[in-house]
């Protein structure tokens, strides 16, 4: 085994990496650049390289200095975590060069499958069922119309060198195919410096299921069962789980065998990942393969119970892979939430700032039920803009898919975070969808059930209850202390938008008693410190309801299963007052258009005093190198641009204001 | 007896009708409480105690003696906020749209002067059409009878004014010269002179929300220290900040116990000061995390943002915090920062509240709109406030404390008990490239050679040491440990005595 290895990587991967080489007794070096100075992998790390600028081009792409970096510490090999530079066959030569071990699988087979027009012909060749599309480069936007009239529509436009979305645009008609043409060739320059395009049919309503196969340098190749990726924003995964709900297992079994079929055909060893897509019939196509550790590989270690990072470490190290096919065994079940710095009530759209709270779960680790936080930050830690907008990533793990979700529910409630926009409430509310409980996704999922976009959870009557329970209970609580509360009873009104519920709370030896409008519940205990984000309330002791809570004045804010509530409580006395409030209408900002996330205007579209249709095009935001596209919501006639090319603009400026034509 | 019983009772009656159901009801119409019912929100439960309801006006002119209105427009008496003991009035918009009538201010001045002999605090709900026009004179006397007790019980017990309804001409002085203001958004409104007159005298046009609103209020003049949406709101809050008020200038704040350890440290505090020292970074992150509960009752939050003032605890005990904010106008201090917090620091002092001092600031804002607006004055406000104030002075140096700014952010030589500095901070007359331009004018042309004494600068003096060295820093301490550092601080001054020199009293430069 290696005696030290470098990891040419950030964040939670780095961090994730360095664990398991701390339990191997292999030493890490970690890199960093400019942004990632007091980040946890440099601190995790036995020695730590500084390697450049913050720009990722400048350090975390840098081979010249990450080679310099395995030089001056003695690394023998490389981990390349994602992203960056694990799937770079250059790289992969480079460090051999030298003689230090890439762990990953060969350059051919990374070059090979980096290709997507090269890995389908590769995967057509070895028998692996492929999407029909156009395998050739297309040049120009009148060739992309011609021949996506011949796959038929929907299609989709993708980079050649593209992943993660980056560059990739679906289009339903001729117009789109230009305009999405026109945006993915620029995207795909931008960030992979490779202009290159190629067209698929798009299939609707598909499942993303991928074969995990592990193979070591002796040509022995097992999979390692699937994981289903549907749950997607802009086309990136954000819930993952292990198995997946919808396979059988001769389905499995077909997927798996395909899988080790494309392997093979490239001679892989290392860790890799088949990604399918899946029909509702379950026949599946070839999408692509990654050759490399997938950020979603946790819910395989958790239900196969073998640490990947392990696994690879010993086969870069030469090692004969020690599991056989039949040794894979599938238990339980495992759901990964990735916890990305973004706003789900602005279509995702990434931020940035400082984690001024980040509390997460207690992990647990038992035989029968495990809470795990992936995550490479710490309360006070900087989510920047030059690296992916990833917070952390939560995973549960239990007997069944039911229990594994209940517990992410009650892991996500506990999960404190502030500072930055996150997605903690938009998981949550997929948690408590019945459509995701009973596992009929897609990867529209997203697109369908919040065809509106995002604006909270709905709680049922049961649910409701509790948030007016826990608010009730800090009243109590704080009018206590101030030595307001006669006969441990008291009564309240809660107001909630336009509704008002009664309710009453007498404490007791065994506990409260709360009556709220006329049903009666006990509680044993509440659990909240003054000024927490985290209160409990507990109705026996085995079943405790989490919630986040906040007070500003009078105002109450309560955080609950994805649901954000606004209330107000007042004494029974004087509640009846509340009617006389007036009702007060927010502004009506339709007039303006307002910038939706943090980024630089690379595009004017329109100029004062043009009329604009519904669905126009006004401007371009770019911003994390993604291009943002900003549509008029309805006709008007433009007043006055606030903008010139290249302003760098904060959420919520204004971009355009608008008046009536 | 039954007889006069019953007759109390059915004038009692009237009394709480004010101006009677029909005016009530436009009351309510217009998204405003009554007089009293407003005190059933300010006040404890079955608390309060009414002084004068029978008290009616003794006007005859203009038909008035037919118009009789037990209360006269003003409801008046004492209660307790959280067992708190605390003089109210409370105007009726209902009885003559709330106007101010000789007798209406003498139940004014009577609990005006109950409260300053009996050392409680009081809160006035102004909503007032002004001067009763039918008493003439008679009413004008009535504001300055009012008036002049509000000078006198300044810095003798504290005074709260929530502004409910209109508030015009010499009406607003009342108010103005009490601690805090509060108002209700777009229900209230104070000006000295209405839209009309403004309209009439400058060709103006202007509503009475944009020229006297709560909005404007708040951010523009800084007249008010808060607004909120509705009466409930604003009575709500009240009970807060009243919360954090001692009953007399011979009092402590109330002690709050609390659940929140003395001893907590908080790592995140470590990294929240940015790597380049032009960056700036939310100061309102330190004060939440140091703060018992991370409660922190701000005021004048929107009016000069480059500077924060308000109440938190330690360790349950009150503390007034004054805290440059680099995020607006990187923490300079300026005209209006100036008088926001000299003024936050007058009031502290007046009540015995320790003052503490968070301090990131560059310097002085500069320009001609500062120097013509008189800021040598208005930054002496400050300076002299500190220097003046005799209560607990503790100071923590964060970032920056570059020249004058630095002596006066409650730096040591004017009298600062405790003063400690974080690693990061930087104590200097100014920032290394300025210093470096006037030492090494000769070598401007210079880049290289700029740049190389502008390092060596920034290695010499930008740092805690230099005045640590000197003992004008008492201690270098660790961000994460702040809060337990901050409250041992404090409670090494809980018995801090000083003498003042003889004198009627000071002069602040006004």
């Amino acid at each position: 085994m290696f005696k030290k290895i470098l990891i040419a990587n950030r964040g939670e991967i780095a961090v994730r990496i360095i664990k398991t080489a701390k339990k191997m007794g292999v030493k890490t070096v970690a890199i960093y650049s400019d942004a990632d100075e007091e980040s946890l992998h440099v601190s995790n790390a036995d020695e730590a390289i500084y390697i450049g600028a913050s720009s990722a081009s400048e350090s975390y792409l840098n081979i010249d200095k990450i080679i310099k970096a395995c030089k001056q510490t003695g690394a023998e090999a490389v981990h390349p975590g994602y992203g960056f530079l694990s799937e770079n066959p250059f790289f992969c030569e480079s460090l051999e060069k030298e003689n230090i071990v890439f762990i990953g699988p060969n350059s051919e087979a990374i070059r090979a499958m980096g290709d997507k027009i090269t890995s389908k012909e590769i995967a057509k060749g070895a028998g692996v069922s492929i999407i029909p599309g156009y395998m050739g480069l297309i040049e120009n936007a009148e060739q992309a119309v011609k021949i996506a009239n011949q796959i038929t529509y929907p299609i989709m436009i993708k980079a050649s060198a593209g992943g993660g979305g980056k560059g990739m645009r679906i289009a339903y008609n001729d117009a789109e195919t230009i305009e999405g043409f026109a945006r993915a060739k620029s995207e795909a320059g931008a960030s992979f410096a490779d202009d290159r395009i190629f067209i698929e049919k798009y299939i609707e309503k598909p499942r993303h299921i991928e074969i995990q196969v592990l193979g070591d340098k002796f040509g022995n190749i097992i999979y390692l069962g699937e994981r289903e990726c549907s749950i997607q924003r802009r086309n990136q995964k954000i819930i993952e789980e292990a198995p997946s709900p919808f396979l059988d297992e001769e389905t499995r079994k077909k997927m798996g065998e395909q899988a080790i079929m494309l392997a093979k055909a490239v001679d892989y060893y290392s860790a890799g990942t088949v990604e399918f897509i899946v029909d509702k019939e379950k026949n599946f196509y070839f999408l692509e393969m990654n050759t490399r550790l997938q950020v979603e590989h946790p819910v395989t270690e958790l239900v196969t119970n073998i640490d990947l990072v392990e696994q690879m470490l010993q086969i870069a190290a030469g090692k004969k892979l020690q599991i056989a096919q039949e040794d894979i065994k599938l238990v339980g079940s495992a759901i990964e939430c990735r916890i990305y710095a973004e706003d789900p009530k602005r279509n995702f759209l990434p931020s940035t700032g400082r984690l001024k709270t980040y509390r997460p779960p207690k992990e647990i680790f038992s035989d029968r039920l495990i809470v795990r936080n992936d995550s490479g930050v710490y309360e006070g830690a900087v989510i920047s803009p030059f690296y992916d907008p990833m917070i952390a990533k939560l995973c549960t793990f239990a007997p069944s898919r039911k229990e594994a979700i209940n517990l992410m529910q009650n892991a996500l409630s506990e999960f404190a975070l502030e500072g930055v926009g996150n997605n903690i409430d938009f998981l949550q509310t997929v948690m408590g969808q019945k459509r995701f409980q009973k596992g009929d996704i897609s990867t529209a999922y997203i697109a369908e059930e919040f065809a509106n976009g995002f604006s909270g959870a709905k709680l049922n009557k049961e649910q409701l209850q509790n948030v007016l329970i826990t608010i009730a209970l800090m009243q109590y609580r704080l009018d206590e202390r101030m030595g307001q509360i006669k006969n441990n009873y008291m009564e309240w009104v809660i107001f909630i938008k336009n509704k008002q519920y009664e309710i009453s709370v007498k404490k007791n030896n065994s506990g409260w008693h709360v009556k709220i409008d006329n049903n009666e519940v006990h509680l044993s205990d509440f659990l909240w410190r003054f000024g927490a984000i985290i209160a409990k309330i507990i109705y026996d002791k085995e079943n405790e309801t989490i919630l986040k809570v906040n007070r500003q004045n009078a105002i109450f804010n309560i955080r609950y299963l994805g649901a954000d509530i606004s209330a107000i409580i007042l004494p029974k006395k004087i509640a009846h007052l509340m009617k006389y409030m007036p009702q007060k209408a927010p502004p009506d900002m339709s007039r303006f258009l307002l910038c939706p996330m943090p980024g630089q205007i690379s595009r004017i579209d329109v100029k004062e005093g043009d009329i604009v249709e519904e669905g126009q095009s006004l401007a371009i935001i770019e911003a994390m190198k993604m291009e943002n596209i900003l549509y008029a919501s309805k006709r008007g006639r433009v007043k006055k641009l606030n903008i010139e090319l290249g302003s760098i603009l904060a959420v919520d400026e204004i971009i355009i204001e608008f008046e009536e034509v | 007896m039954k007889k006069i019983i019953n007759e109390l009772e059915k004038r009692r009656q009237q009394a709480r009708l004010g101006g009677g159901q029909a005016r009530i009801k436009r009351q309510h119409e217009k998204g405003k409480l009554t007089a009293r019912e407003r005190l059933d929100i300010l006040l404890d439960e079955d608390s309060f105690e009414e002084y004068d309801m029978f008290v009616t006006h003794r006007c005859n002119d203009f038909g008035m003696e037919k118009q009789q209105v037990a209360g006269d427009g003003v409801v008046t008496g004492w209660g307790t906020i959280n067992g708190r003991m605390v003089y109210v009035f409370s105007q009726d918009f209902t009885v003559f749209g709330g106007s101010l009538s000789e007798t209406h201010a003498q139940k004014i001045c009577k609990i005006m002067d109950l409260a300053v002999q009996n050392g409680a605090p009081i809160i006035g709900l102004n909503d007032s059409g002004g001067a009763r026009i039918q008493e003439g004179v008679a009413s004008l006397g009535g504001y300055a009878e009012v008036f002049w007790r509000n000078a006198q019980a300044s810095g003798s017990i504290p005074q709260i004014s929530a502004i409910m309804g209109p508030c015009a001409g010499g009406a607003v002085y009342s108010p103005a010269m009490t601690d805090f203001i509060y108002m209700v958004k777009d229900s209230s409104y104070m000006f000295v002179t209405g839209p009309d007159v403004v309209k009439t005298v400058t060709n103006e046009i202007v509503t009475a929300e944009e020229l006297g609103g709560a909005n404007t209020h708040i951010k523009k003049s800084s007249v008010a220290d808060a607004a909120f949406e509705n009466d409930i709101e604003t009575l709500i809050a009240i009970r807060r900040l009243f919360s954090f008020l001692p009953m007399n200038s011979r009092e402590k704040a109330p002690f709050l116990k609390t659940e929140d350890d003395k001893n907590r440290i908080d790592y995140s505090l470590d990294s929240i000061i940015p790597k380049n020292a032009n960056q700036p970074y939310d100061m309102h992150e330190i004060v939440e995390k140091i703060a018992d509960e991370g409660d922190f009752l701000e005021l004048q939050a929107e009016h000069a943002k480059n500077i924060i003032i308000g109440f938190l605890r330690l360790d349950g005990e009150v503390v007034g915090l004054i805290a440059n904010q680099p995020m607006v106008l990187a923490g300079c201090l300026d005209i209006n920062a100036s008088k926001k917090a000299a003024r936050f620091i007058r009031f502290c002092d007046c009540f015995n509240i320790p003052i503490l001092t968070l301090v990131d600031v560059p310097g002085f804002l500069p320009g001609t709109d500062q120097e013509y607006g008189g800021i040598i004055k208005h930054g002496a406000k400050l300076l002299f406030a500190y220097a003046q104030a005799s209560v607990p002075k503790v100071t923590l140096i964060t970032r920056k404390a570059y020249g004058g700014a630095y002596d006066v952010m409650a730096s040591k030589h004017i009298r600062a008990d405790v003063n400690y500095a974080w690693p990061s901070a930087e104590i200097a007359v100014m920032g290394a490239k300025g210093a470096v331009e006037i030492l090494y004018r000769n070598e401007l042309g210079d880049a290289e050679k700029i740049a190389q004494r502008t390092e060596q600068y920034e290695k010499r003096f930008a740092n805690p040491f230099i005045a640590a060295e000197r003992g004008f820093i008492d201690d270098v301490i660790m961000p994460h440990n702040s809060r337990k550092r901050l409250i041992r601080a404090f409670s090494t001054l809980k018995n801090k005595q000083m003498q003042m020199p003889p004198k009627k009293h000071d002069n602040i430069p006004l």
